[in-house]
C-alpha cells in the first residue's frame, strides 16, 4: 500500500492505494463519493469522467497514484456553494437531459469541461464533445439542449 | 487487475534505470494499457510512468521542424501544433476528449496499433523518432502490428516531424471504437509526396507508393483515379471487408489530396 | 387548495436532483457492513460437458471464503420460462429449467459454472483463475436452420432438434391464408434478418445477497425492473425460500430495457453465499460480464410475403420466422416472438388474412429475450419493410399504399386478422400530420440538394401499432403465462395530509416518481411536490409486476386511480360525518368536501387529520386511517401507434448513412406529462436508429463472441443522431383504462427501424437496391451498391 494525497472537490484527502488502485476506486470505494460510476471497462462510455487538474479524464483509466498532488472535481462538487445546482446541472434538469441518471455525472462533467473551453459551442461541437460519453436511454436530444441552455445562460 | 508496483520518475535516465528490471513498463498516458490491464491481457509487475518528465514534455517549433515530447498528450498537441496544422487537426480527432487529455504521442507512436492515427502522421511525415539511445527514421521504425524498432525498456523521449508545405489526414471511423477503420495521412515536401495509411493493413502503418508517384507527379485528387490499392493484405473483419477497406484508402486518399 | 402539477403538466423530475449530485444510490453504491465479493467463473467455450471441477489450489488462496459450483445447486429448482407455448400440433414446448450455475454442460461463452466468494473482488477473481475445470468442447450451435437440421449435436441433450416450439398463429387461419396468396394477383417476398441486439444500460447487472441468521431472513438488492417477479422466482422456483422471507430491493437503477426483468443465476448465488458466510456478499458484472451474460434482443430470421390486389389493396400477409432462444430460456423469451409479436401481423391494416409460423431454437449463445419494444420491433420491421417493397413493385407511393390499407378510424374497435381487438387510434391523422411536420412535399428539394454535393438522398415512411400495457390477466393465462400482469399500488394518506404512493411498477428512467405524484395530485387536488413514491422494495409495496413493456402508466397508473378513488370514497364518509351531512350529498372538488346546496366545506387535509385522531368517530361504520390498496387488471392490450418519417444522405463511395432528419407522430392515448413523454418517444428513437445503422450482436462460428466490448459492439453516440422532430397531438385515448394512457417507453423503438431502412433503400433505389440487412453499416451499404452496379 501507498498513501496518496490528492484535492477532491476542494478538500484535501489522504488514502493508502495499492498500484493498481485506479482513481474511480479511490473516489467511489476510498472516499465514498458514488456519484463518479464505471459503465465500462474499455475506456468508452464517460461514466466516469471526473476533472484533473480542471481537464476531464476518464477516472477508470487512471491509476489514484497518478493523481498525485492533483486538483481533482467530481459530481459531488458541481452544486453552488448553497447546495442549489449549479449552472449545468439545473440546465439538464430544467431540459430534461437525463432519465435513469447513469451516465449523467459523465455528462455533466463532460459539459463543464466543453463550456470552459468553448463558451459558445455549435451543435456540432457539443455531439462531438460527448463522443466518449455514452447515454443509453437515448437523451442526447435534451442532453444537447440542455448543453446548448447552459452555455446561453453562462454566457 | 494485477497487482503492480507503481513508480513515477522525473527523468529520462531514472526511467530507464526502473525500466531495467524484468517486467517492468513504461507508463504513458495508459488509455490503451490501462484497459489491457483490466482485461488482465496484459500483467507487468511495474509501471513506470513518465508523465512527471519535465523534459519529454511539450511542443517545439524550430524553423521547419516541430518537436513533440514524447509524454506531451493529444490535447497539448492539439493546441500546441499550430506550425503543422494538419498534425494539430490529428491529435484534436484522437479518442474523445478525455482520451486527449491523458493519451500521449509517445505512448501511441511505442503502442503502434493497427488503427492508431499517429502513425499515419509520423510514417508520412518522414518524421524522426528518439529515444533514449538513439533516433530512428520513420521508415525504420515501423515494423508491423503493434511492432516497433524500440528495444524493450526504450523509452520514446520525442518526434521530430518536418513541416510539409501541404498535408492532410483524414480517417473514416470503425464505427465502435472510432479508431481509423481507414486513415490517410498526405504530406508534401517540394515534388515528394508521402502517403501514409493506417488501418487498413495487416501489417500495420504502411506507405502507399504507387499513390506517392501518382501525387508527386501531379498533386491532385484526380492523379489516384486509375489507381487500385491492393487488397491482399487489408484486414477483413466485421466492420468491413478487405475490398472494402482498399476503396476507403483510394476514396480517402483522394479526398486528402483535395482537402490540403 | 387547488391542485399543482396535475395531469397534462410538465414538473421538472424531482429524482433528478439526486442524480445531478451524484447522490443516487445504484446498487454497487451500497456497500454494507463485512460484505464479500462473488466472481464468476464463466466457460470460455461455447458448448462443452463438464468433466470435472477442482477447486482445491483456489480454496486456500488469500481471502477465499467459499466456492460454489454447479454441484452445490443441483437439489433446488431451475429459473423457468415464463410462458408455455404449445406446438402447432397442440404439444406443449420443451423447458429445460436453468440452473443456477452450469452442471453437466456448458451452453455459452459466459455461462457461469463457478463463482468465488472472498474478502476482496481482486481476490475472488484470482482464485477464480486458480480453478482447474476440464470441460470436453463439442460443436458449437450457432445457425439456427443447421441447428433445426442437425438432430445429432444439441444445445439440450435431452432436445433432438433444438426446437424449442414451433408455432402458428392462428393456425386456424393457415389454409385461408395459403389460398388467398396462391390467388393473389400481386405477392411480395422478402427475406430479412432482424439483427441480435445487447442491451447495455449503462449500469451493468448488480446484486447483493444479505442473509439474516437472527430472522432467517434473506434481503437481496438487485439491478431489477422487476423486484416481485424475482421475489415469486426465487421463493417458487428456484430456491424455495418462503417468499415472506425474502425481501428484494431494486435501489436506484441505471436502465434496464428489458435486460433487467429477468431473474438471473448470480441473484440466487449471492443469496445462497450470504446464507452459507453469514456475512453479505456482492457481485457486481464488469461490462465484459454483461455482454457475455445478459439476455441479448431481437435475432429473427423472417421470410414475409405480402400478397395485395394490383391496385395495392392488401390480401394477406404470411411470415416465416427463426427466433433465437439462446442457451436457455429466459423468463420472458418464449412470450417475447409469439405474444408479442406474433400477434400484430396484421399492423395498422384491415387486412383480411394473416399467418405466421415460428420456430424458437436453442443455440449455443446467451439467452435472447425482451429489448425495448420486444417482439413489436421485428413484426413492424418485417411488415413495414415488405409494404415498401410492395410499393415500389406496383408504383405506388409508399404514403398511400398505407393510407389506402389501414384501419379506418370510425371502424375501431377493430378486432384483426391475427386476433387482437385494437381499442382506439385514428392512422390517417398521423400521417396526415406527418406529412406536414415532416415536410414531404419539400423532400424533392432537399434530394437535389444533396445531389448537388455528391451525396444519394431517401425518405423513409413507416407505421407502426403496438400491442403494450401489459396485460390482461384472463387473456395472458389462456395465452400460456404463468402470472398474471395486473399492478397495485397503496395510496398512503398521513395524518398531516400529505401522502406516500406505494407502487408496484419500478422506476429506472421513466421518472415515475416524478408523473405518478401528477396523477394523485389532479385527483385529490394537491401539490404533487406533497405526494412521494415507494418504489422497488417488496417489503414495503403490496405487490407488482415491474416496469417493461410500456405499462406502467396504463397499468399501474390506473391502480393508482383506482386506489385514489377508494380514498376519496372513504374520505367521503368521514367528512360527511365530520360536517354532519348525509355521505350522498358530500361533493369532493378541487380538495375540498363541500355540502350540496349548503356553505359546509371541510379541506381534504382536514379530514386526512381526522382520520388518524377519531376522537368523535363512529368506530361501527368507520374505521380509523386513510390508506387504500387497489390491484388493477387491464380488460385489454394497449395499442400506440405513430406515423414516422426519416430522412438519409447516403455517401455512395464510403457508404456512410448520415441521419438528417426523423419526425415522429405518435399516439400515445393520454398524456400525463408531456416532457416526459417527449423523453421517452426520443429515446426509444435512438435505440432503434441504433439497431437500424450501428449495432449488432455477432458470433463467430465457435460461439465466441466477436462484439463483447464497445470496441466491436456500436452504441449510438450523440452524433449518431440528429434533433428529432417529434409530435403528441394525435391522441386518441385508450377507452379501457380509467387515464386513457396507451404507453411510450417502447414506441420510438419499434417504429424508427424500418423507417430508417425504408430510406437508406430509398437513396439507392435508383441503383437497383431492393434490401439491405441491418445495421445498414457503411460496409454493407458500399457493398451492396457494388452489386448493384
Amino acid at each position: 500500500m501507498t498513501s496518496v494525497t490528492m484535492t477532491v472537490n476542494g478538500k484535501s484527502v489522504t488514502g493508502d492505494v495499492e498500484g493498481r488502485t485506479l482513481l474511480v476506486q479511490f473516489l467511489r470505494e476510498g472516499q465514498r463519493l458514488t456519484g463518479t460510476h464505471v459503465g465500462c471497462d474499455t475506456s468508452q462510455c464517460g461514466a466516469c469522467t471526473v476533472h484533473v487538474n480542471g481537464k476531464m479524464v476518464k477516472a477508470c483509466t487512471m491509476f489514484a497514484l497518478e493523481a498525485e498532488g492533483a486538483e481533482v472535481a467530481t459530481i459531488e462538487g458541481m452544486a453552488n456553494a448553497d447546495g442549489s445546482l449549479g449552472v449545468i446541472q439545473a440546465a439538464f434538469q430544467e431540459h430534461h437531459g437525463l432519465q435513469c441518471g447513469f451516465c449523467t455525472p459523465g455528462m455533466v462533467m463532460a459539459a463543464s469541461s466543453l463550456l470552459a473551453a468553448n463558451s459558445k459551442p455549435s451543435e456540432a461541437e457539443i455531439r462531438d464533445h460527448l463522443e466518449g460519453n455514452i447515454c443509453r436511454c437515448t437523451g442526447y436530444h435534451n442532453i444537447v439542449k440542455s448543453i446548448q441552455a447552459a452555455a446561453d445562460q453562462l454566457g | 487487475m494485477y497487482e503492480l508496483d507503481f513508480e513515477r520518475r522525473s527523468s529520462v535516465a531514472e526511467a530507464v534505470a526502473a525500466l531495467a528490471s524484468e517486467d517492468a513498463t513504461a507508463l504513458g498516458g495508459g488509455q490503451t494499457l490501462i484497459p489491457t490491464m483490466k482485461m488482465r491481457l496484459a500483467g507487468p509487475s511495474k509501471l513506470v510512468s513518465l508523465a512527471g518528465i519535465a523534459e519529454m514534455q511539450g511542443v517545439s517549433l524550430s524553423g521547419r521542424a516541430l518537436s513533440i515530447g514524447g509524454s506531451t498528450t493529444h490535447a497539448d498537441v492539439a493546441a500546441g501544433a499550430s506550425g503543422y496544422p494538419a498534425l494539430a487537426t490529428l491529435a484534436d480527432n484522437i479518442g474523445d476528449p478525455a482520451v486527449r487529455n491523458r493519451g500521449t504521442i509517445g505512448g501511441s507512436v511505442a503502442n503502434n496499433d493497427t488503427s492508431a492515427d499517429y502513425p499515419a502522421a509520423v510514417l508520412a511525415s518522414g518524421a524522426t523518432v528518439n529515444t533514449n539511445n538513439r533516433s530512428i527514421a520513420a521508415d525504420d521504425y515501423f515494423q508491423g502490428m503493434f511492432d516497433t524498432a524500440l528495444d524493450d525498456g526504450e523509452i520514446i523521449t520525442s518526434v521530430d516531424f518536418p513541416i510539409p508545405d501541404a498535408a492532410c489526414y483524414l480517417k473514416f471511423e470503425q464505427p465502435a471504437s472510432r479508431f481509423a477503420l481507414v486513415g490517410v495521412m498526405v504530406a508534401k515536401y517540394g515534388g515528394d509526396v508521402r502517403v501514409a495509411v493506417t488501418g487498413a493493413s495487416e501489417n500495420g502503418v504502411y506507405r502507399w507508393s504507387e499513390a506517392e508517384a501518382a501525387l508527386s507527379a501531379n498533386f491532385d485528387a484526380s492523379a489516384v483515379d486509375g489507381l487500385s490499392a491492393d487488397a491482399s493484405d487489408m484486414i477483413s473483419d466485421l466492420h468491413g471487408t478487405s475490398e472494402y477497406r482498399a476503396n476507403l484508402v483510394k476514396v480517402l486518399t483522394a479526398r486528402t489530396v483535395a482537402a490540403c | 387548495m387547488a391542485k399543482v402539477n396535475g395531469i397534462g403538466e410538465s414538473p421538472k423530475r424531482r429524482e433528478d436532483t439526486r442524480f445531478l449530485t451524484g447522490l443516487g444510490q445504484y446498487t454497487d453504491d451500497i456497500t454494507l457492513p463485512g460484505q464479500a465479493y462473488a466472481c464468476f467463473l464463466r466457460s470460455d467455450i461455447a458448448h462443452g460437458r463438464i468433466k470435472s471441477i477442482d477447486t482445491s489450489a483456489a480454496e486456500h488462496m488469500p481471502g477465499v471464503l467459499a466456492i460454489f459450483t454447479g454441484e452445490d445447486f443441483v437439489d433446488v429448482g431451475g429459473n423457468p420460462a415464463g410462458w408455455l407455448i404449445n406446438n402447432r400440433d397442440g404439444t406443449p414446448m420443451k423447458e429445460p429449467k436453468r440452473p443456477v450455475l452450469a452442471h453437466g454442460k456448458v451452453r455459452h461463452v459466459g455461462d457461469a459454472y463457478g463463482a468465488v466468494i472472498a474478502e476482496t473482488f481482486a481476490q475472488a477473481q484470482e482464485a477464480a483463475e486458480a480453478i482447474d475445470a476440464e470441460i470436453e468442447e463439442l460443436d458449437a450451435i450457432i445457425d439456427m436452420a443447421a441447428a433445426l437440421a442437425n438432430s445429432d449435436n444439441r444445445v439440450h441433450d435431452e432436445i433432438d432438434d433444438n426446437c424449442c416450439f414451433d408455432w402458428g398463429w392462428i393456425e386456424d387461419n393457415r389454409e385461408a391464408t395459403d389460398a388467398a396468396i396462391k390467388a393473389a394477383p400481386h405477392v411480395t417476398t422478402l427475406d430479412l434478418v432482424n439483427n441480435r441486439l445487447i442491451p447495455n444500460a449503462m449500469e451493468g447487472r448488480a446484486s447483493i445477497g444479505d442473509y439474516d441468521p437472527g430472522t432467517d431472513h434473506y434481503t437481496l438488492t438487485t439491478t431489477s425492473q422487476n423486484p416481485h417477479l424475482t421475489r415469486l422466482l426465487i421463493a417458487a422456483f428456484v430456491m424455495s425460500i418462503p417468499e415472506n422471507k425474502l425481501t428484494i430491493i431494486g435501489p436506484d437503477i441505471g436502465g434496464g430495457f428489458g435486460s433487467k426483468i429477468y431473474h438471473y443465476g448470480e441473484e440466487a448465488l449471492v443469496l445462497a453465499a450470504s446464507k452459507k458466510l453469514g456475512r453479505p456478499v456482492k457481485w457486481t458484472a464488469t461490462r465484459s460480464e454483461s455482454f457475455l451474460a445478459d439476455a441479448h434482443g431481437r435475432d429473427h430470421e423472417t421470410t414475409i410475403e405480402l400478397a395485395c390486389e394490383n391496385d395495392g389493396t392488401f390480401i394477406a400477409f404470411r411470415t416465416s420466422t427463426r427466433a433465437n432462444v439462446g442457451a436457455y430460456l429466459s423468463n420472458f423469451s418464449t412470450a417475447t416472438p409469439t405474444f408479442l409479436h406474433g400477434t400484430m401481423l396484421a399492423g395498422n391494416y384491415a387486412v383480411p388474412n394473416t399467418y405466421v409460423n415460428l420456430k424458437t431454437v436453442f443455440t449455443n449463445t446467451a439467452p435472447v429475450d425482451a429489448y425495448r419494444g420486444a417482439g413489436r420491433p421485428e413484426m413492424t420491421y418485417s411488415i413495414e419493410r415488405v409494404i415498401d417493397k410492395a410499393a415500389r413493385e406496383l408504383g405506388i407511393d409508399p404514403l398511400e399504399i398505407r393510407r389506402k390499407n389501414f384501419i379506418k378510424p370510425e371502424q375501431f374497435p377493430f378486432t384483426t386478422a391475427s386476433g387482437l381487438e385494437y381499442d382506439s387510434g385514428n392512422y390517417h391523422a398521423l400521417t396526415d400530420k406527418l406529412e406536414e411536420i415532416a415536410d414531404l412535399a419539400g423532400f424533392a428539394a432537399r434530394k437535389a440538394d444533396s445531389e448537388s454535393r455528391g451525396k444519394l438522398r431517401g425518405i423513409g415512411i413507416s407505421t407502426y401499432v403496438e400491442s403494450c400495457g401489459l396485460a390482461p390477466a384472463n387473456l395472458v393465462g389462456i395465452l400460456g403465462s404463468r402470472v398474471g400482469f395486473y399492478d397495485a399500488a397503496t395510496v398512503r394518506v398521513n395524518a398531516t395530509g400529505n401522502i406516500s404512493v406505494m407502487v408496484g411498477s419500478h422506476s429506472h428512467g421513466q421518472g415515475h416518481e416524478t408523473v405518478f405524484p401528477q396523477i394523485v395530485a389532479d385527483m385529490l387536488g394537491m401539490n404533487a411536490d406533497d405526494i412521494d413514491i415507494v418504489h422497488g422494495d417488496t417489503s414495503k409495496i403490496p405487490f407488482g409486476m415491474g416496469t417493461y413493456g410500456s405499462r406502467s402508466m396504463a397499468v399501474c397508473g390506473s391502480a393508482i386511480v383506482k386506489a385514489t378513488d377508494k380514498i376519496i370514497a372513504k374520505a367521503t364518509k368521514i367528512a360527511a360525518h365530520m360536517m354532519e351531512a348525509s355521505e350522498a350529498d358530500v361533493i369532493f372538488e378541487d380538495g375540498n368536501f363541500n355540502v350540496t346546496g349548503t356553505d359546509k366545506s371541510t379541506a381534504f387535509a382536514a379530514v386526512a387529520f381526522k382520520a388518524y385522531v377519531p376522537h368523535d368517530y363512529p368506530h361501527d361504520v368507520l374505521e380509523p386511517g386513510l390508506e387504500e390498496t387497489a390491484f388493477y387488471d387491464p380488460a385489454n392490450f394497449t395499442y400506440p401507434s405513430g406515423a414516422y418519417a426519416c430522412e438519409v444522405e447516403v455517401d455512395p463511395d464510403t457508404g456512410k448513412v448520415t441521419v438528417c432528419s426523423f419526425a415522429a407522430a405518435d399516439d400515445v392515448g393520454n398524456v400525463i406529462n408531456p416532457m416526459i413523454v417527449e423523453g421517452q418517444i426520443h429515446g426509444g428513437l435512438g435505440q432503434g436508429i441504433g439497431q437500424a445503422l450501428v449495432e449488432q450482436c455477432v458470433y463467430d462460428e465457435n460461439g465466441q463472441l466477436l462484439t463483447g466490448s464497445y470496441m466491436d459492439y456500436t452504441m449510438p453516440r450523440a452524433d449518431d443522431v440528429p434533433f428529432f422532430n417529434v409530435d403528441q397531438t394525435c391522441l386518441t385515448p385508450c377507452t379501457h383504462n380509467p387515464l386513457g394512457a396507451k404507453g411510450c417507453g417502447e414506441a420510438g423503438a419499434i417504429g424508427s427501424p424500418p423507417t430508417v431502412v425504408n430510406a437508406v433503400v430509398d437513396a439507392l433505389s435508383d441503383l437497383g437496391v431492393t434490401h439491405i440487412d441491418m445495421p445498414v453499416s457503411p460496409s454493407r451499404v458500399w457493398s451492396a451498391i457494388q452489386a448493384a452496379k
